[in-house]
């Protein structure tokens, strides 16, 4: 029974890591504009796809990687530079209701420019599984883990050692004040579209060998990285990542011990518990947690 | 008085001409976009490439062939909607479409109203059962599919199974066909898990199915990309009993996705998938190798059973038009219900009063992924 325990653990921090980097995605956006890009999936899409087409064209995996991050990049400047800018002086919603357009947008263009298939990346370092305590993992679930911790580390280190960084937290705590001190906010508007897209499509490229890609994938993995987001308190940076990791626990416990029909259910009841008791998520709602 | 009746009666005489010349007219409404993309996109293609080779070769009843296609974007309301606009705008003789069982159900009212010849390209078995008077269909049926895995399972010993499937329509229709059917083979189910549609990971329902005692066979009901996830992580797991497909995943795409993990899983699959490989004794080599190399050379794609299932709806459609000797819907509908031994893409088709579909067991073949592509298992 201890052995089904570790694999339903290493499964769920396997997922979670995912969503994580997909909250992360829409945290840094949010602090920077409070506009919830529910663009933010498909960064994850453009990530896997890319890095596809990539391949196909025979780069090798880690300059279409390269290639991808930063096609996505690009593509959220121009979302924040066409289509949020403009509007800037207009309302949030406004703005939410208009980065869900761009992600319709986008998933049409990818279907037109990519194809509707579904496209497998390969294995990093190969499909051998490895043995922990009885469970077993696929060696990608590593990479998955580990890039998620480093892209965690290098956004702490980001944020708090860089010019650029601070620039940013600035802008989320006050927007105002920073103009008034000389930031540009619309270079940093720039700048946090980029890096959560970059993020985005790195969560993207991670998961391609193990759950494939394909153009509407970036739908469902941005409804749970949004789920992640607000249970560990949207525009908290480590709630990013603990909301994202409990979430995929919960799915991967829920589906082992309880009922694998009810497994998105479980996960939701308890998030919705959770924001009944802490409204502001599990480490939301203290202003200077903001990352 | 005198003239304008001549006058009416000239008009008449160049309007049934006209008539005459007019092209038939087949609709469509199909899944082109959206998450059955997979289905419409190649049913879409294989009906323009088939409706151009028609009339190439002279059309039907000295008619040309016009295609008149929506796209449905898998939608069960827009269905019905584009199938409203076909029967009563565009007056189209005859409705080959419906890539999923919901348009398809939506859609079986109007034709129905309307004594309209309807085939559906949609796989589960309630489309056709019970009967509908205007309604047929192309492809197997998931009960077909079910009987299909749990036969070749008994030749291979096995009495207990688990299941494990998504949560779409297909899916939940035929996890419902094979709990319902596992009994009259003998085969009892130990285990019954799902995932949901977006899922990126199955090992915890895997893991559930490896613990449950005596579990010597799976399968998983599915289509897209879950059962190739599925597959990966039955191999990841270790589980040692043979892993069954349905027919959901039956093209080059889910051994490209699962690779190597693919290898020694089964599903049931019709013949258009091993065309190359059936012996030439096979009646049914000479309609598949033709569809399968006609399609391939016009869109340098893979070919996938589902185009197949729109292949085999326009040809009964036009063989009915052919036998009925006009395009008059009754009589279409009539010579549809008789068709017996036609030979398509899916199988022979023996249609009666009492089966629309036509096809048996015998259209299906249980096919093997070895070194990474589809193998006839004898």
């Amino acid at each position: 029974m201890s052995a089904s325990l570790a694999q339903y653990l290493l499964s769920g921090l396997t997922v979670g890591a995912i969503y994580a980097l997909v909250a992360l995605g829409f945290c840094i956006i949010y602090n920077a504009s409070h506009v919830i890009n529910f663009a933010q999936g498909e960064f994850v899409m453009i990530g896997g796809m890319a890095t596809a087409s990539l391949l196909g064209a025979g780069l090798p995996l880690a300059f279409a990687a390269l290639g991808a991050v930063a096609l996505a990049a690009l593509v959220g400047m121009a979302l924040a530079r066409f289509a949020v800018q403009p509007a800037r002086g207009a309302s949030v919603v406004t703005l939410i209701i208009i980065t869900i357009g761009a992600a319709i947008l986008l998933r049409g263009l990818a279907s037109i420019v990519w194809d509707k298939r579904i496209h497998a990346l390969p294995a990093f370092s190969g499909d051998q599984p490895i043995n922990v305590a009885g469970a077993t993992l696929a060696p990608q679930s590593l990479w998955v883990i580990g890039v998620t911790a480093l892209a965690v580390a290098a956004l702490w280190g980001f944020f708090n050692r860089t010019l650029t960084g601070k620039a940013i937290l600035a802008v989320s705590h006050n927007r105002l004040a920073a103009q008034l001190v000389g930031i540009s906010v619309q270079r940093v508007l720039l700048v946090s579209f980029a890096l959560s897209a970059a993020l985005g499509a790195l969560a993207g490229i991670l998961i391609g060998p193990i759950t494939f890609t394909s153009w509407d994938v970036g739908l469902l993995l941005g409804l749970k990285g949004f789920a992640a987001a607000i249970l560990g308190g949207m525009g908290s940076g480590p709630g990013a990542v603990v909301g994202g990791l409990t979430l995929g626990l919960l799915e991967s416990l829920g589906a082992g011990y309880v009922s694998s029909a009810y497994k998105d259910a479980i996960a939701f009841i308890v998030m919705l518990a959770v924001l009944m008791l802490m409204p502001g998520g599990l480490l939301g709602g203290r202003a200077t947690e903001r990352v | 008085m005198k003239l304008h009746a001549w006058f009416a009666a000239a008009l008449l005489a160049v309007a049934t001409a006209a008539q005459a010349q007019a092209p038939i007219r087949i609709g469509a409404f199909l899944s082109v976009t959206g998450p059955a993309a997979f289905l419409g996109d190649p049913e879409q293609k294989t009906l323009e490439l088939y409706v151009e080779r028609l009339n190439a070769a002279g059309g039907v009843l000295g008619r040309k062939l016009e295609l008149v296609a929506y796209d449905s974007g898998g939608d069960a309301e827009k269905a019905r909607t584009f199938a409203k606009r076909l029967i009563e705008q565009d007056r189209v003789d005859v409705i080959v479409g419906g890539s999923t069982t919901g348009e398809t159900m939506a859609v079986v009212p109007l034709a129905e109203a309307a004594g309209m010849p309807f085939i559906s390209l949609a796989g589960a078995v309630v489309i056709v059962e019970p009967v509908k008077k205007w309604v047929f269909k192309t492809p197997h049926t998931d009960r077909m599919a079910c009987d299909k895995v749990f036969v070749d399972m008994k030749a291979r010993g096995v009495a207990k199974a688990a299941l494990i499937s998504g949560s779409g329509g297909f899916d939940k229709s035929m996890r419902g066909q094979c709990l319902a059917v596992a009994k009259n083979h003998g085969i009892d189910i130990v285990a019954d898990e799902t995932y949901g549609a977006g899922d990126t990971d199955m090992t915890a329902q895997l893991t559930k199915i490896k613990n449950a005692a005596g579990v010597q066979a799976v399968l998983n009901a599915g289509f897209g990309q879950g059962p190739a996830i599925v597959t990966k992580n039955y191999k990841q797991l270790g589980i040692g009993v043979p892993l069954y497909q349905s027919h959901g995943v039956a093209s080059k795409q889910y051994i490209q996705l699962a690779g190597d993990a693919a290898e020694g899983v089964r599903l049931p699959a019709a013949a258009l998938l091993v065309a190359e490989t059936l012996p030439d004794s096979d009646p049914q080599k000479t309609v598949v190798l033709e569809y399968k190399r006609a399609y391939e050379a016009r869109f340098k794609q893979d070919v996938s059973t589902f185009g197949g299932h729109a292949y085999d709806g326009l040809m009964l459609a036009v063989e009915a038009m052919k036998r009925a000797g006009s395009t008059d819907k009754a009589k279409v509908r009539d010579a549809l219900e008789q068709i017996r031994g036609y030979m398509g893409t899916a199988g022979v088709v023996n249609m009666s009063a009492q089966d629309h579909m036509g096809l048996d067991l015998t259209a299906f073949r249980m096919l093997e992924v070895r070194k990474g592509d589809w193998a006839l298992v004898k």
